[in-house]
This record gives structure tokens, C-alpha cells and sequence, in this order.
């Protein structure tokens, strides 16, 4: 195996615009899309700004657009394109550029704060939470999110349409609430908070017209439409639609 | 004067990892307005790249696990030198801080009575690391980053503001801790991304910055590595505890070259991983030292009957602690019986069926398959060792965290030194960061409040100077060609390459004398090349510029490693020296202490080649007796001098 000269386009510029910028750059075996912007830093362009941490794919910071679909730098292997190939790197469309590669994700952290936080049961004690594994699993495959906002960037509900940015928190967010109201533990509706009803009426979840398209995008592989979104839609109208259904449930609580 | 953004806050963190959220959580509970300053986005620290668990004998799967037990692996893992009173409070909080994440939202993989399962880890006598899969570190920092939020939401409630008790500046680095005398007084540091300076005015400050492994070419930390809180400190005018120790864990990926480094899971052998060389020997069995020999076993079937059956069989000694294990790799390979890339095979795929290897391994099938074409259900892993981990950093008060020397100056996770003595133990980690980002927390918030009444004041020159300091990257590019009188202006990539080389090389996982003194010599000719570090562009977002600022850090901590390398003339956990290759018995009480040199701070320094670092011995404090009777005479007889035993 061989090293070779790959060609680039990265957008570069800030919020007062930009453009893609054209580079040759060397490629080695094994290497990974991050590596190319690290070299080109290192010889090209110094103040090429992209945001990284692990390189390992587990911090979920390396988040952009390759070719126009949304992926981790440090994930995306050079062996997955021809040699010939053109590779364009691009921020992240959703969200406001800052400079080059690097994006104003605040939305989501805005977001993650409208999600009512665990409720921690009552007369239940640290170290006295029993929990069976399978009823924990499901959370978490949830609490495998790392956190890369690649299913905020690529959901066609704001990723076209700014003004749903308010009413609706995204798939990750979505998938937070649902995350929390299938904690085996969590206390929420004893405390007069439903979240299946919060999804659906502060939380936008009407929105979702189950395209799956972050399920795709997702570096772990988690079934976000299925596993979560779905069955929380289901659930949402069963209640929102159906009181007996509302009924059957507190009755069999007790 | 340049004019800057000030603020004032009661407590300042500095790092928003495991160790920098569990003391804000803890400051800001204890009624202190809080502000949390981390370089990348809020939860991203490198606290979620731990894999394996949080040590705390909870007992949960072996009933005989207590804290002495926790405490005594402590103690022989870091080869007796850790600050016995850290691994005492370490041993008996653990288990409280892990069940209070539970509290918050986290969920553990589970026994099959619901309680937290526990697995195997090196070094520990029993199952003992809480895990969520191979993940844990994530779960950690998510639940912590969950629990800021629960308390702005609380805060929002009560006041209108999520951010009136409890901030987080994130995207933020600060390049110096100020002072008002002795006494700490505030933070100086810039935005990521405007570039724009700030001043936090604030009487307590909590170092949480995690460690240096970036100044090393093969390693597994990310980035943000580049030993800010190290330096910080040490510029305030606190000393440095036993930096020579510095850990290479045993397994890290080494193909392809762009991945070399990057961390394999100590529970790929928790879990029965095996070990072997090019002849497929399983030759862990040839390097168990003398002061483990009782307690590993002697063949290959006793150690595959230890994982199902403990109590009458010892554990494998692919499962000693990490830096026998590197030692051992490291020389398989030099003798020539190494993996086609340079390393060894790390072998689950015939030990475990592939769905068990893919449920309790699931990141490491992803990486090895993503990274490296390789499906560790159907073969080997290459591994070798690679920069993890920092025993060494600031000196500190096992109780409060405070940092000595500097009232208002507090530190805790691996930027504080002691708690591992010369080797951490995997899995003492994520329990380090909760027990003392929690003490840390709670004595900063304690110091800050009796400060009220006479806050510290902010010098002006303090924050000129700083201000001066952070940009002068940007004065280099005067002149026609970029020459001036002493050389033309560097690239801050290229000198961090050679650093990373030279601390590879020269300072790395075994040592030599000569070569740790042409490191020293190699590191003055990198810090004057350093002062001539030039960027291009402006203020805004700006990579180059921040490595830059973050090389003054990476010089200070690699000459603080290599001076306390070539001092100490024996081998002891971190830190193996080929020209003096046993551990000695008098080394074991001694604490190296690296201090700033006399007049070494200023930023101006004409003659950047010298020597920055003073290197002071002290003797450690005497283990408590009750404390030591947990061991037998036997055993301490390898570890302690003679005068100790008698006392």
C-alpha cells in the first residue's frame, strides 16, 4: 500500500460568508478524514479551524460534512473513496457557521435544558436502586449518544426550515425525553410530570414524520426513529386520543 | 491597560471533566456561585474516552470486597509511594460517590439481583469496577453534565437565570491563575472563539485539567492533554509531586499508523482476553515480579479457572497491574517476538463466543472494525503500549485538595499528584475524580466563603502581563521575511512534533540516563525555538494560535517528567530506568518536587534555554500504623525500608 495525493475542498470563511477552498494533500494508509485536515494544518493552513477531541469517535466533537453527508472526521476512512475522488469537507449545515469547519451547535445545548431532568424516586436510597438488566437496557442504548448533533444537523424538520427551530428539539432531545420515561426508577409522573405528553406538546415531536434519517447518520448505531421516537409517538396518541387507554394505565400502576 | 471582560464568581473551575464537574456539583450545592471553564464543548472531556468502570468496593458480586481490601491494591499497585491518606479517603468514598450517581440519572449495567454489576480489572483482588459496558466514561460524564443542568434548572426556577449559580464557559482556555499576593485571586484566559480575553475575579480556584499525554507521540489522550493545569499551577507558585511517573498502558491500538495509540480496554482482559507473542506463547507467565508472585497464577488452566471459579484459584497475570504488563510487552517485542506491526496479539476471539464479545466489548468491536479492518470475534488484536496517564501533578492536602502553598488554589483528578503513587490502578481513575472533585469542591466553596467578606483583588499589571503573554504568537510575523535578530519564527505544529518525538524517544517507557539528558538538552533548544512561535491569521478560531499558547505548558510539564526521571535512580512503577533496574527500598519514601526556578516566570525571559524547573526531595509522611497492619509483615518487608519497619 501506497501513499498518494488526494484532492480537497474545505469550506473556509465565517459568518460573513465563504467558500470552498481547493488543496492537494498527501494520504497514507490507514488514515481517516481528520487526519487530512490535521495535515493541512500542520503545512497548508495553519488557522484552519475544525473542532476535535478523541480521535477515537467517542467525544462526538469532530462533527461536519463529507461529500454533503453528515459524519465524524475521525470515523470516515480515506479507503471509502476512490483515489480520483474529489472530497469536499463542509460545516455543518443546520447550525450558524463560526469559522471554517466549526459551527454554533448552542442550540442543542439550549434544548438539552428544556428536558426536565431524572426524578429521583422518593425513600429510595443511594445504593439501594435495584434495577433488572433488561428493563435498564433500552435507556441504555439511548445513553449511548455521544453527543454529535450529526441527527440534529441532517433532520429535515430544521435543517431546511429555521423557523421549527424553536418548537422542535431534535431528535437527540426527543430521544432524551424518551430515555428518561423508560428509567425504570424515574419518579417524574409522581411528581405530575408526563413525558410522553411533554414530547408531544412542548418538545415537537409532531414533526417527526419518521424518515429515519437520523437513524442513518448515527455513529452508534442507535435505532433513534425505532427504539424511541416511534414507540413515544405511539404511546403520545394513545394518551393524547384515548382515555380509556389513559384510564388502564393509572389503574394498573397501582 | 488592556481592557478585558471581568466577571466575579466565588469559585472557578478550571477543566470540565469528571473531576471539574463533580466539584462544581459540590460547590454549587454548598451555596457558592460556581463557574466551570473547560477548552472544548460542554460534556466532551476526556473523561468519556475511560472505558472499563469506577473502582469502589461496593461488594456487590464478591461479598468479601471492603475498603481495606480496595485500599491494599491501591497501595501495591502504585508500589507503595501514593499518599497513603488520598488511597484511605479514595477506598472509603468510592462506593458513595458511585451510588449517588445513580441518583442523578445514571444507569449501570446491573447483577442479576438489580444491584450495579462489577467486573475484574488488573490489580484488584476482587470484581470491583462499576461499568456500563465499554463505555463507562461516558456514562460518567453525561450523568455529571446532566446534574449541572438539573441544578440550572432548579436555579432557572428560582431566580430566572440558569446560569445565576452555576455557569460553564466551554470553548474557553485560561493561560494563567492571578494573585493578590499569595493568595489566588481569579483566572486570566481567552474565548476559543472570538479570541477575546476575560478575567474571572474569584478567591478559590480548582485545577481539574487532567494530564500531559500530549507531549508524547504514541498515546491515548485526546487534544486537550497538553498539561495546562500542571503548568498553571506551577506558575502560581505551586510545586509538582513526583512527575517522573508517568503510565503507558499496555494496550493501545498500534495499526494503522493514524490510529497508533488509541486506547484498547483493560477489560478486553478483565473479561479473559489472553496475551501472546509471535510463538503464541502466553508469556505474561514469564514476568510476574516477586512482590506478586503469591497472588497470580503459576499455569495457563489455573488461570482459566480462576474467571469462573476465584476463590480457589489465582487470577492470570495478563491481569497484573498495567505497568508490568507494559514492561512486558515492550520486551517481547525487542527480543524480537513481537506482532507483524510492532506490538503483540491481544486475543479474545478464541476465548469468548462472538455475541458475548460484542455485547459486554461493543466499542471495541466498532473501533477495531472501523479503524482497522479487524474483527476481534475472529482474530487477534495488535496492541502495544502507548502514553496514558499522570501520576504526578500538583501537590496536595489528601483532605481538602488544596494546593500547597497557594491559599485559594485547589486541584483534583489526575492533575493532582499522590493518590497513585507511582502506578494507577485501571478503574481508580473515575473513582479518583469523584472522591476528590468532591472534596475539592467542597473545601473551595468552604475557603470562598469565608473570603466573602475581603475578596482577593485582581492586579492590573497581572492581567497586562497576561494579555501581552497570550499574544505575542502574533508579533513574530514582523519583518520582511519574518527574520529577526535571534531566528526566523517557528511553526507550532512542527515544534510539537518534536517534542512529541522527544519525549517518545528520550523520556519514554523505559529510560536511560544519557538519553534523559539530551531530552533536557533537546527541550531548552525547543523552549527558544518556542519564543519565536509565530501564527498566521487572527484571534478568531484559531488552532494555530492555541497550540501556540498550549506549547509553554507542554515544555514545562516535559522538563518537570525528564528532571524527575534522570533524579530517580531506582524502577518503580511509571517510571523504569535500564541503568537502575530494581526497585529500592530507600527510593520509597521520597518525594520528588518540581518547583519554577527562581525568576523563571517571566514571560520575557531573555534566556529562554535555561533550565525553568527546580527539582527538591522531601520524605514522605510515615504510613500510619493502623493502616500498615492491614498488610502482612511478609509483604512490607519488600516495599519498606528498614528504619520504616522498625517505626
Amino acid at each position: 500500500m501506497s501513499s498518494y495525493e488526494a484532492r480537497f475542498k474545505v469550506w473556509r470563511g465565517d459568518v460573513q460568508g465563504g467558500g470552498l477552498e481547493d488543496f492537494e494533500v498527501e494520504v497514507n494508509d490507514g488514515e481517516v478524514v481528520l487526519d487530512i485536515i490535521h495535515r493541512l494544518q500542520a503545512t497548508q493552513a495553519p488557522d484552519l479551524a475544525v473542532r476535535w477531541n478523541c480521535k477515537a469517535g467517542k467525544c462526538g466533537s469532530c462533527s461536519a460534512e463529507i461529500n454533503g453527508r453528515p459524519r465524524l472526521l475521525c470515523m470516515t476512512r480515506m479507503s471509502v473513496f476512490d483515489r480520483d475522488e474529489t472530497i469536499t469537507v463542509t460545516p455543518l449545515r443546520t447550525f450558524p457557521v463560526i469559522r471554517d469547519l466549526v459551527t454554533d451547535v448552542g442550540f442543542n445545548y439550549t434544548k438539552a435544558r428544556q428536558v426536565p431532568a431524572f426524578v429521583p424516586p422518593e425513600g429510595v436510597g443511594p445504593g439501594e436502586y435495584r434495577m433488572m438488566q433488561e428493563d435498564v437496557d433500552r435507556s441504555q442504548e439511548f445513553r449511548k449518544c455521544i453527543e454529535c448533533f450529526l441527527c440534529q444537523d441532517v433532520c429535515h424538520v430544521v435543517r431546511d426550515h429555521e423557523e421549527n427551530k424553536q418548537a422542535f428539539a431534535g431528535p437527540r432531545f426527543l430521544m432524551r425525553v424518551a430515555e428518561l420515561d423508560m428509567h425504570p426508577l424515574d419518579a417524574a409522573e409522581e411528581t405530575g410530570l408526563d413525558r410522553k405528553r411533554t414530547a408531544q406538546d412542548e418538545h415537537g415531536l409532531g414533526y417527526c414524520n419518521i424518515t429515519k434519517c437520523c437513524t442513518e447518520v448515527c455513529p452508534e448505531g442507535i435505532k433513534i426513529t425505532d427504539n424511541a421516537l416511534i414507540p413515544m409517538k405511539e404511546r403520545a396518541v394513545d394518551r393524547k386520543y384515548d382515555p380509556l387507554v389513559w384510564l388502564g394505565s393509572k389503574i394498573r400502576r397501582r | 491597560m488592556s481592557v478585558v471582560d471581568r466577571q466575579e464568581w466565588d469559585v472557578v473551575v478550571v477543566g470540565a471533566g469528571g473531576a471539574g464537574l463533580r466539584a462544581a456539583i459540590e460547590a454549587r450545592e454548598r451555596g457558592a456561585r460556581t463557574a466551570v471553564i473547560c477548552k472544548s464543548l460542554f460534556g466532551k472531556a476526556h473523561t468519556v474516552m475511560a472505558e472499563g468502570g469506577i473502582a469502589a468496593a461496593m461488594g456487590n458480586v464478591n461479598a468479601g470486597d471492603n475498603w481495606q481490601v480496595h485500599f491494599r491494591d491501591t497501595m501495591r499497585g502504585g508500589k507503595f509511594l501514593n499518599q497513603w491518606r488520598m488511597a484511605e479517603l479514595h477506598a472509603q468514598e468510592a462506593p458513595q460517590r458511585v451510588w449517588e450517581l445513580e441518583t442523578w440519572g445514571a444507569l449501570f449495567d446491573r447483577t442479576k439481583d438489580g444491584r450495579i454489576s462489577q467486573r475484574n480489572f488488573g490489580g484488584h483482588e476482587y470484581p470491583r469496577l462499576a461499568h456500563v459496558g465499554d463505555r463507562t466514561g461516558l456514562e460518567l460524564i453525561r450523568t455529571l453534565q446532566q446534574k449541572i443542568v438539573s441544578l440550572q434548572q432548579e436555579d432557572h426556577r428560582e431566580t430566572g437565570d440558569y446560569e445565576s449559580r452555576l455557569k460553564v464557559f466551554q470553548e474557553c482556555t485560561v493561560t494563567r491563575v492571578l494573585k493578590d499576593g499569595e493568595k489566588v485571586s481569579g483566572v486570566f484566559g481567552y474565548e476559543r472563539e472570538t479570541g477575546r480575553f476575560f478575567v474571572l475575579e474569584a478567591p478559590a480556584v480548582v485545577i481539574a485539567t487532567g494530564g500531559i499525554g500530549k507531549s508524547f507521540k504514541v498515546t491515548s489522550n485526546s487534544w486537550e492533554y497538553t498539561g495546562d493545569g500542571h503548568a498553571l499551577a506551577l506558575l502560581a507558585g505551586a510545586p509538582l509531586l513526583n512527575m517522573e511517573f508517568v503510565q503507558f498502558h499496555p494496550t493501545g491500538m498500534v495499526w494503522p499508523p493514524s490510529v497508533k495509540g488509541i486506547l484498547v480496554t483493560e477489560s478486553v482482559r478483565g473479561d479473559g482476553g489472553v496475551l501472546r507473542n509471535s510463538e503464541g506463547k502466553r508469556f505474561m507467565f514469564d514476568y510476574v515480579p516477586d512482590v506478586f508472585k503469591e497472588k497470580y497464577a503459576e499455569s495457563e488452566e489455573e488461570g482459566d479457572r480462576w474467571y469462573d471459579d476465584p476463590d480457589h484459584n489465582r487470577r492470570p497475570p495478563e491481569l497484573l497491574p498495567r505497568d508490568e504488563v507494559a514492561r512486558a510487552i515492550n520486551a517481547e517485542v525487542q527480543a524480537g517476538r513481537g506482532s507483524p506491526h510492532g506490538g503483540v496479539f491481544l486475543d479474545v476471539s478464541t476465548r469468548m463466543p462472538a455475541e458475548v464479545i460484542k455485547r459486554r466489548l461493543p466499542s471495541m468491536y466498532h473501533q477495531f472494525k472501523e479503524l482497522a479492518d479487524v474483527d476481534i470475534t475472529a482474530e487477534a488484536m495488535e496492541v502495544g503500549p502507548t502514553c496514558h496517564y499522570v501520576m504526578g501533578g500538583i501537590a496536595v492536602d489528601s483532605d481538602s485538595a488544596a494546593a500547597r502553598g497557594v491559599p485559594g488554589l485547589f486541584a483534583a483528578g489526575e492533575v493532582a499528584g499522590g493518590m497513585h503513587g507511582s502506578n494507577r490502578l485501571g478503574g481508580n481513575s473515575l473513582s479518583d475524580l469523584l472522591v476528590f472533585g468532591r472534596r475539592a469542591g467542597w473545601h473551595a466553596a468552604e475557603y470562598a466563603g469565608a473570603a466573602r467578606g475581603e475578596r482577593p483583588r485582581v492586579d492590573d499589571v497581572q492581567v497586562d502581563t497576561a494579555a501581552a503573554e497570550a499574544l505575542r504568537p502574533f508579533s513574530t510575523e514582523s519583518g520582511e521575511n519574518g527574520e529577526d535578530a535571534e531566528g526566523p519564527p517557528e511553526n507550532p505544529y512542527t515544534l510539537h512534533q518534536e517534542l512529541q518525538q522527544t519525549m517518545n524517544d528520550l523520556v519514554g517507557i523505559i529510560r536511560r540516563e544519557h538519553e534523559m539528558r539530551r531530552a533536557l538538552d533537546k527541550l531548552a533548544e525547543l523552549r527558544a525555538r518556542a519564543a519565536r512561535a509565530g501564527v498566521e491569521g487572527h484571534r478568531q478560531f484559531n488552532p494555530g494560535w492555541h497550540l501556540a499558547l498550549d506549547l509553554r505548558n507542554m515544555l514545562l510539564v516535559s522538563e518537570c517528567v525528564a528532571r524527575a526521571a534522570l533524579e530517580r535512580t531506582e524502577s518503580r512503577g511509571g517510571h523504569t530506568r535500564e541503568d537502575h533496574a530494581g526497585m529500592d527500598r530507600a527510593w520509597r519514601n521520597v518525594n520528588l518536587l518540581c518547583a519554577l526556578a527562581d525568576g523563571a516566570d517571566a514571560p520575557a525571559d531573555g534566556d529562554a534555554a535555561r533550565g525553568r524547573i527546580a527539582l527538591t526531595r522531601e520524605t514522605t509522611e510515615p504510613i500510619r500504623p493502623d493502616l500498615l497492619a492491614l498488610f502482612d509483615k511478609e509483604e512490607l518487608v519488600k516495599y519498606l525500608a528498614e528504619g520504616e519497619l522498625y517505626e
